[in-house]
């Protein structure tokens, strides 16, 4: 069984929200759809959902085509951003509200009811009202409904992002066990997020998307490897990977005319001319010996630093392994790691990657 | 400090409540008095400084024949017209409201918004402009001078006020509730019925509060649209007056009627500070 997205195709204004979507989703596996805020994450989910009905393509799920069902008889299950529950009902009554929707044998719901309370740890919540639960418990909630339906599609629209770091780290991890034992259930299971940490995390199947366009699917392993493009490398790192214009010539990569570093031998096969060159800003360190740049802003992050450096035109964030203070304009000297380096076309395409046999 | 404020505040509610009570006060001693004690100069206690009389009361309700007004059936046309109107205004302008809302709505160079504000621009005409139409109207339907006339002239003017306040309302409720409720297996019904309206309480009361008060104390069409079978207690005060200025009938009167606006007021006040959204987003 898969949901099949063909051709799919929305445009409200006159930029499209979707550019002609192809995707596959089958039974029993879990997709992170990752891009950034308004790179149309939302939108696909809720076309799925039947919330908004594209100007072009055709969507079938177990050889019906979905779009000529309406939403209320489509069967997924969908838990929002923000916290939506109906704040007219207690938390039992949230939770049951699908299954007395289909009028479901009372003693059934309960039953139902109660498993899925229990799968989010809402236990001894279920009479209380919606607006005394604080922000974790009432995303709880919503996921305990979106569990209890047992929908053949769940829809996942960023539900941890509104929450406290500690929470969004526990519910994260209870997440991650949540899919691992609602595999059994065969449901597709469709994450977004614009964290590349957690879609790395929740590891299932990675969709970039930006401006409506799919630019690569794949394992997260591959996508973190083998950016597909300049554009995927940025979407899928955090602080997003240093994408700079430069010259290959003669056996040396020429950044900005200032930076000039020996290629390793794997990137001397590249014909001399320009390129993007892609440095993650973990593949950056400090280096006495190193080009000097001057610190813009420098900005802590738990136990690593990040530095925004600047060298006349050229920019790049680097992360440095250690908590340290540094003043806008100090001169820092860095170096880049050879054996990590990513090369792509000016047009965007990757040319090389260090993970590339 | 905190002792400070706390001093303060209750100084201030206090002062706001003398403020607000004193002119009942004075109202209610006045329709206790007779021409003499009101042109005798200012007195506030009865018994100690004039004699109570039960005159200015006894006006409203005598028949015509002894010299009375009689407020009775225009009191209950007024409570009927207005129960009637508002409530019709609060069921056709919340529903209109939640389309306005929710789906979008085009016609050329027409949307939403502007059939919003066609709502409310019938209330931005003074009531004289409206008057021959709607006395035009009523007289071709032959609903002058009946209570079926003003209840459907006072829905006229009441929706745009129940519109414009739920638009507003519904403005606020997150969409992503009703999305919810479509996902949930409701259809566009249930989904505004089952969801959207239990939440909308506090709305709807707020609206039926303004519809209420803007239909009781309506004179002007009250009094341009009936004539002598149907009459509505705002007109019938009026004929009160007469060479000498009854301020002891017109105090009774005035407490008679702003009687029910306070009951009103003291059980929407109760629902309101009970029902809210909070809960629907963090």
């Amino acid at each position: 069984m898969s949901l099949m997205l063909n051709h799919i195709s929305f445009k409200p204004t006159e930029e499209y929200h979707l550019n002609d979507i192809n995707l596959r989703f089958d039974s029993g596996k879990m997709y992170t759809i990752l891009g950034r805020t308004l790179s149309g994450k939302t939108t696909l989910l809720k076309t799925i959902a039947g919330l908004q009905t594209p100007d072009s393509g055709s969507i079938n799920f177990e050889d019906t085509d979905f779009l000529s069902i309406p939403v209320w008889k489509r069967n997924v299950a969908m838990v929002y951003q923000q916290f939506i529950n109906y704040p007219h009902l207690n938390v039992r009554d949230n939770v049951a509200f699908p299954l007395k929707q289909r009028k479901m044998d009372e003693n059934l719901i309960e039953k139902e009811v109660q498993e899925a309370m229990e799968k989010v740890g809402l236990i001894g919540f279920e009479s209380r009202k919606i607006q005394e639960l604080s922000g974790g418990q009432q995303q709880r909630v919503a996921l305990a409904r979106s569990l209890a339906k047992k929908a053949k599609i769940l829809l996942l629209d960023e539900p941890l992002v509104n929450l406290d770091y500690k929470l969004r780290e526990g519910l994260r991890e209870e997440f991650k066990k949540l899919f691992n034992v609602s595999d059994e259930s065969n449901s597709i299971l469709i994450y977004a997020s614009t964290d590349p940490l957690e879609a790395m995390q929740l590891n299932g199947d990675i969709i970039v998307i930006d401006e409506g366009k799919i630019l690569q699917t794949g394992t997260a392993k591959d996508v973190f490897e083998n950016p597909a493009t300049a554009k995927v490398a940025e979407i899928t790192n955090d602080p997003a990977m240093n994408i700079n214009k430069c010259l290959i010539q003669d056996n040396s990569l020429i950044m900005n005319d200032s930076v000039q570093i020996q290629i390793p031998d794997e990137l001397k096969t590249v014909p001399n001319g320009k390129y993007l060159v892609g440095i993650r800003a973990t593949d950056i360190y400090l280096d006495d010996q190193g080009f000097a740049f001057d610190v813009e802003i420098s900005e802590i992050s738990g136990s690593e630093t990040f530095l925004h450096l600047r060298n006349n035109n050229l920019k790049c964030v680097a992360t440095i392994e250690e908590v340290k203070t540094y003043n806008t304009n100090e001169v820092v000297k860095i170096n880049f790691d050879k054996s990590k380096i990513y090369l792509f076309e000016e047009s965007g395409d990757l040319r090389h990657s260090p993970y590339q046999q | 400090m905190p002792k400070l404020y706390t001093f303060l505040k209750y100084f201030f509610v206090v002062l706001w409540a003398c403020f607000v009570i004193a002119p009942f006060l004075w109202a209610i001693s006045t329709s206790f008095k007779d021409f003499n004690s009101v042109t005798g100069g200012a007195t506030y206690i009865p018994w100690l400084q004039f004699e109570p009389t039960l005159d200015g009361w006894s006006v409203l309700f005598k028949p015509g024949s002894q010299g009375g007004i009689n407020i009775i059936g225009p009191y209950f046309n007024s409570i009927f017209v207005t129960l009637t109107a508002s409530l019709i205004s609060i069921v056709l302008g919340t529903l209109a409201a939640y389309a306005l809302s929710r789906y979008t709505f085009k016609a050329g160079i027409v949307k939403n918004n502007d059939i919003t504000f066609f709502f409310i621009s019938q209330r931005i005409m003074p009531p004289v402009v409206l008057s021959i139409p709607f006395f035009i109207f009523l007289s071709s339907l032959g609903l002058l001078d009946s209570l079926a006339g003003l209840i459907l002239v006072y829905i006229v003017l009441l929706m745009p006020i129940a519109v414009w306040i739920m638009v507003d309302f519904f403005n606020r409720v997150p969409r992503e509730i009703d999305e919810t409720a479509l996902i949930d297996g409701c259809n566009p019904f249930q989904a505004f019925f089952k969801v959207v309206l239990p939440n909308s309480v506090p709305g709807m009361l707020v609206a039926g509060l303004f519809c209420i008060i803007f239909g009781w104390i309506d004179f002007f069409f009250a009094f341009i649209l009936t004539f002598t079978k149907v009459q509505l207690l705002p007109v019938k005060i009026v004929a009160l007056n007469s060479s000498i200025t009854p301020w002891w009938s017109l105090s009774a009167a005035a407490l008679v009627s702003v009687a029910p606006l306070i009951i009103v007021a003291f059980i929407v006040e109760r629902y309101l500070s009970k029902g809210n959204l909070s809960g629907a987003l963090k």
